[in-house]
């Protein structure tokens, strides 16, 4: 033993099941990355884990203000967990903004560690302390522990050519270090990414990893912590695992529908939060074949991809909510032209621009009715961060079989958000059947249909002897021409909602976790999935008799949804919306389902649904939504 | 499983057809009002299409809405009658996935300079290999008479019933000032003429602008007519030619010169000294701005090829980065899942 192992203190181990970070700093201060990299090892540990960034909504807001805060929540776990945790059990501040606005998302009791060197009169006032919280007692319910973050990190990388600024930038390193060891956890995965990262500027590199392993060390050194914690890897399914966020698993969804089908994938986008990183990740995999194309607006996105569509190609095109309005009126004439193009909907919170870096589930009517005349397209929405790339074949899988187009509902939180995920095995996914129209007997008719799906012939420019004319005028179901025909438009509608109707039986069954029938049943759709079921399976602990289910075909809905709604005394639908579901479920199936609605930008937490699973079963009063100045404030 | 390859390249048939006109003409019947300049295009359309040996199901007409837009229906080949103002977005992707088909947009003065005007721009800035002919009536003909972006400034129309009071777009400045590398007028009037300028945008590689004076008898009679009318068009039109001094007159008595950048009329200018010759290959969009500036009755006006330049096509490059992406390596969908850091859970 050397004496340096000697002086360290001892450190009481204690094994955890589930543990929630939040990193906080100025958006300069790297709290995406620290996440990220801790969320990195964690998932290569083994652990089940769910993380939740939250940007500030301006790029570069000023330094140490309220406005500037960035935020990253991890929630990691020996056992199998569905969202990044409601509250976090630590809070790392790195300045007094960041402590302002998160602290309230704190649990009571919870470990507070903060960069106290950065608490001086300058950033306080920043954060429009009027007092200095470290010293006025205000922390008195939680475990603080301030550290010298600065000072430390500027101490360990003396003597390296760098200027003062560039080191200040290694804080997150060390912070990143602190936690790795307050876990246990080792830095591989972090120095092998940094190695990687920073292959060009060694410089960099050196600065980082001493910062990190500076940060590592106080941890063993210092005697502030008296515990150290482990959180055992989970028991999922044996495979190959990696880390997946939502938009990534989009993009990667969509290149394995091309792959699958065997048809090149034309991707139109018009850059917006939060979905232009599916832009970024398909201009990448040009070795796929995938075209890609930044239109001058969502317009020519969604004309193009059509246009793409008519060519016989993967015709895609994504957005977020704004981009879904500019888009309706071109997505009606793939309706009327009966073209196989899929539409991504990252949603985020509106109306308007409402607020861009933030969460909502708020455009599943837009993109049910949200177009002139009866007009029907297929709607279909994953439920977490990995469940987009089976999503996205999915939506392919039944535009191309359907000749239909599928709005793709993901949201900020699912698109954001990222989960380990076992890749799985291609021969587990989905197939895709297509085809050419073939040669008809006589004049061809583009609008022959398919008796059995109703699906029209995919006729493409190449293809001789078929040459025809489409458009957004109604045409005759039997010529193709134009037709004003009374009975033919009545018809032709009819057969467009006819053909929606029946992917039902394309598509699969409504699953149910928990009881076959009882009580209640939480019925849910998109990003929501992970509290709801959460919260279910605890109120399931409580010896309730609640079931969930979650729709992740939304148009047409799976055909035992009427036959599950039945087999319960109540219905909840939890929603980022005032009622959407809701609206459509009352309506279609008349269930007097209560809603439950939750529109601030942040996604649900567990507590909130149990809150209100207890109300509408009678054992509480009114369950009524508390907002804390949270993170979700963050971007003023 | 790796990246597709196009599924749709082998359908380009090889050998060069021999076809005629009627081979171009459908089972439809033509709905413009009988007189409608529509018809007159229509038919130089059909008579040029021939001679480009390309295989009717390699041709695509793609317009938006309007009178003008009507024409697809009336052309068999491939066609896509679409929503107001977006062909070119729709002739975008269609061109961007399979380079290999040759595509037309037609489009109308409201339909491709006021609700589609982004997009004609975006498609000639980025010279994609598109053939547009916006047929130019100075009118919104489909909706009954309102006045359009090229209407004349204090015009009455339906909806300006006291003139308008809105200053004209000039369709071939736009087309310059966004860089499109082939930019023409023609009238339908004068049918050789504009058979030329179809033929001539076709085969050009890269973004192909025509505006074709078209008269609406209905709603805008006789907008043309002072110059475009046969006994008056040699004094009122002047036809542009590469490499040819700038001339018009009954006998081509006439010519322009430039007095610094104003151009001025040489009458009876014996000499071709000192007039202005055009240059449709110049790089610089100086001179073609100059020309374009030239209106009747001031001036004759111009009709021809302003420009004609030789430039790399969107359709092209962007299918070149994929080429070479493939050619490092087809992408693997097994590989791609595994990128990154991944683990083993046994
Ligand atoms: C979104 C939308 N707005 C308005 C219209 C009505 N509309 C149809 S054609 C047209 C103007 C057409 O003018 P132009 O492009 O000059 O074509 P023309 O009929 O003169 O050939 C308008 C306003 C429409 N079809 N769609
Ligand atoms: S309204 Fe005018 S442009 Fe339209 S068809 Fe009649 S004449 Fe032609
Ligand atoms: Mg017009």
């Amino acid at each position: 033993m050397t004496t340096e192992t000697q002086l360290k203190p001892e450190h009481h181990v204690e094994e955890l099941e589930r543990v929630t970070i939040r990193f906080a700093g100025d958006s300069g201060d790297g709290m995406q990355l620290t996440g990220t990299q801790f969320t990195r090892t964690a998932a290569v540990f083994g652990n089940d884990l769910a993380t939740l960034p939250d940007f500030p909504a301006e790029i570069r807001a000023p330094a140490g203000s309220l406005p500037g805060v960035s935020g990253f929540q991890i929630s990691f776990a020996s056992t199998e967990i569905y969202t990044p945790g409601d509250r976090p059990d630590v809070l790392v501040a790195m300045n007094p903004a960041a402590l302002k606005t998160n602290l309230g998302d704190l649990k009571p009791g919870g470990l507070l560690i903060v960069d106290k060197d950065e608490f001086e009169p300058t950033n306080l006032k920043k954060a429009a302390y009027e007092s200095n919280p470290l010293e006025d007692g205000s922390l008195a319910g939680y475990q603080v522990v301030p550290i010298a973050i600065t000072r430390q990190n500027e101490l360990a990388l003396e003597g390296l050519p760098l200027s003062a600024k560039d080191k200040f930038r290694c804080r997150n390193f060390y912070a990143l270090g602190l936690i790795l060891w307050l876990y246990g956890r080792t830095l591989d995965t972090t120095i092998k990414w940094a190695t990687e990262q920073f292959k060009r500027r060694p410089d960099i590199l050196e600065a980082n990893l001493r910062a990190l392993r500076a940060g590592y060390n106080f941890g063993e050194t210092t005697e502030l912590f008296r515990v150290q914690y482990r959180v055992p890897p989970a028991k999922v399914p044996p495979g190959t695992y990696r880390h997946i966020s939502g938009n990534e698993a989009t993009a990667l969804g969509f290149v394995a529908a091309s792959v699958l089908s065997g048809l090149p994938l034309f991707y139109g986008s018009y850059p917006i939060t939060p979905a232009s990183d599916i832009l970024h990740e398909l201009s990448k995999l040009k070795n796929f074949g995938v075209k890609t194309f930044q239109a001058e607006d969502e317009i020519a996105a969604i004309g193009a991809a059509i246009g793409a569509a008519y060519g016989g190609h993967l015709g895609l095109t994504g957005t977020s909510g704004p981009g879904l309005a500019l888009k309706s009126e071109a997505l009606n004439l793939a309706v009327m032209t009966e073209l196989p193009i899929v539409v991504i909907d990252v949603q985020r919170a509106g109306p308007s621009t409402g607020m861009p870096t933030k969460t909502e589930q708020a455009d599943l009517l837009q993109a049910m009715f949200g177009r002139n005349g009866d007009s029907y397209v297929a709607i279909v929405a994953p439920c977490t961060p990995s469940d987009c790339f089976i999503m996205a074949i999915e939506a392919f899988r039944i535009a191309l079989k359907h000749m239909v187009p599928v709005v793709f509902l993901s949201d900020g939180y699912l698109g954001n958000g990222s989960e380990p995920w076992r890749i799985p095995d291609i021969s587990e996914l989905p197939r895709i059947e297509w085809k050419y129209a073939e040669p008809q007997e006589g004049k061809f008719n583009p609008y022959l249909r398919d008796p059995k799906t109703l699906a029209r012939p995919w006729a493409v420019p190449g293809q001789k002897g078929l040459e025809h004319r489409i458009g957004g005028l109604e045409k005759s179901g039997e010529t193709g021409d134009i037709s004003y025909d009374p009975r033919n438009h009545h018809e032709m509608t009819l057969a467009r909602k006819a053909k929606v109707d029946r992917i039902v039986d394309d598509i699969p069954l409504l699953q149910v976790t928990g009881p076959e029938e009882g009580d209640l049943l939480v019925l849910g759709w998109g990003g929501t999935y992970g509290s709801i079921t959460s919260a279910c399976e605890n109120a399931r602990k409580r010896g309730l008799s609640v079931a969930s289910a979650h729709l992740r075909y939304l148009n047409p809905f799976p055909a035992n949804l009427p036959e599950v709604l039945k087999r319960y005394k109540k219905v909840l639908i939890p929603e980022l919306n005032t009622g959407q579901l809701a609206l459509l479920i009352r309506g279609r199936f008349l269930v007097d389902a209560v809603s439950f609605n939750k529109i601030s930008g942040q996604p649900f937490k567990i507590a909130e649904i149990e809150g209100k699973i207890d109300e509408v079963l009678g054992l509480r009063d009114e369950y009524v939504l508390e907002f804390t100045r949270s993170a979700g404030v963050s971007g003023g | 499983m790796t990246a597709p390859t196009a599924p749709n390249d082998g359908l380009i048939s090889p050998d060069l057809p021999v076809l005629t006109r009627k081979d171009f003409v459908t089972d439809q019947e033509v709905r413009w009002c009988p007189g409608c300049g529509d018809y007159s295009i229509l038919a130089q359309m059909q008579k040029m299409l021939p001679e480009l040996g390309i295989a009717r199901e390699n041709i695509v007409f793609i317009s938006g809405i309007g009178c003008s837009s009507r024409f697809p229906y009336y052309v068999n080949t491939y066609g896509f009658h679409s929503i107001h103002g977006r062909a070119p977005t729709i002739a975008t992707g269609l061109k961007t996935a399979r380079p290999e088909l040759t595509v037309f947009v037609i489009t109308g003065d409201g339909d491709g300079l006021s609700i589609g005007g982004n997009h004609l721009l975006h498609a000639m800035r980025r010279n994609i290999d598109l053939n547009i002919v916006l047929f130019n009536n100075r009118i919104y003909g489909l909706t009954k008479g309102q006045y359009s972006p090229t209407s004349e400034f204090g015009k009455i129309t339906k909806s300006s019933p006291y003139g308008t009071t809105e200053r004209p777009l000039n369709p071939i400045r736009i087309a310059l000032a966004a860089g499109a590398t082939f930019v023409a007028r023609s009238v339908d009037r004068d049918t050789k003429h504009l058979e030329e300028m179809l033929y001539r945008a076709a085969k050009h590689r890269g973004v192909s602008f025509v505006e074709v004076y078209q008269n609406c008898n209905i709603f805008n009679d006789g907008a043309f007519a002072a110059f475009a009318e046969k006994e008056v068009r040699a004094e009122r039109m002047i036809y542009l030619e590469h490499g040819k001094p700038l001339r018009f007159g009954k006998n081509n008595e006439h010519g322009i010169r430039l007095n610094g950048f104003t151009p001025e009329i040489v009458e009876n200018a014996e000499s071709d000294e000192g007039l202005l010759v055009h240059d449709a290959h110049a790089e610089n969009i100086t001179l073609a701005n100059i020309l374009v500036g030239m209106d009747y009755p001031e001036f004759p006006v111009p009709i021809g090829v302003f420009r004609d330049v030789d430039a790399p096509t969107f359709d092209q490059l962007v299918q070149q980065q994929v080429d070479e992406a493939i050619a490092k390596g087809r992408g693997s969908l097994e590989e791609a899942l595994r990128a990154g850091e991944t683990w083993v859970v046994e």
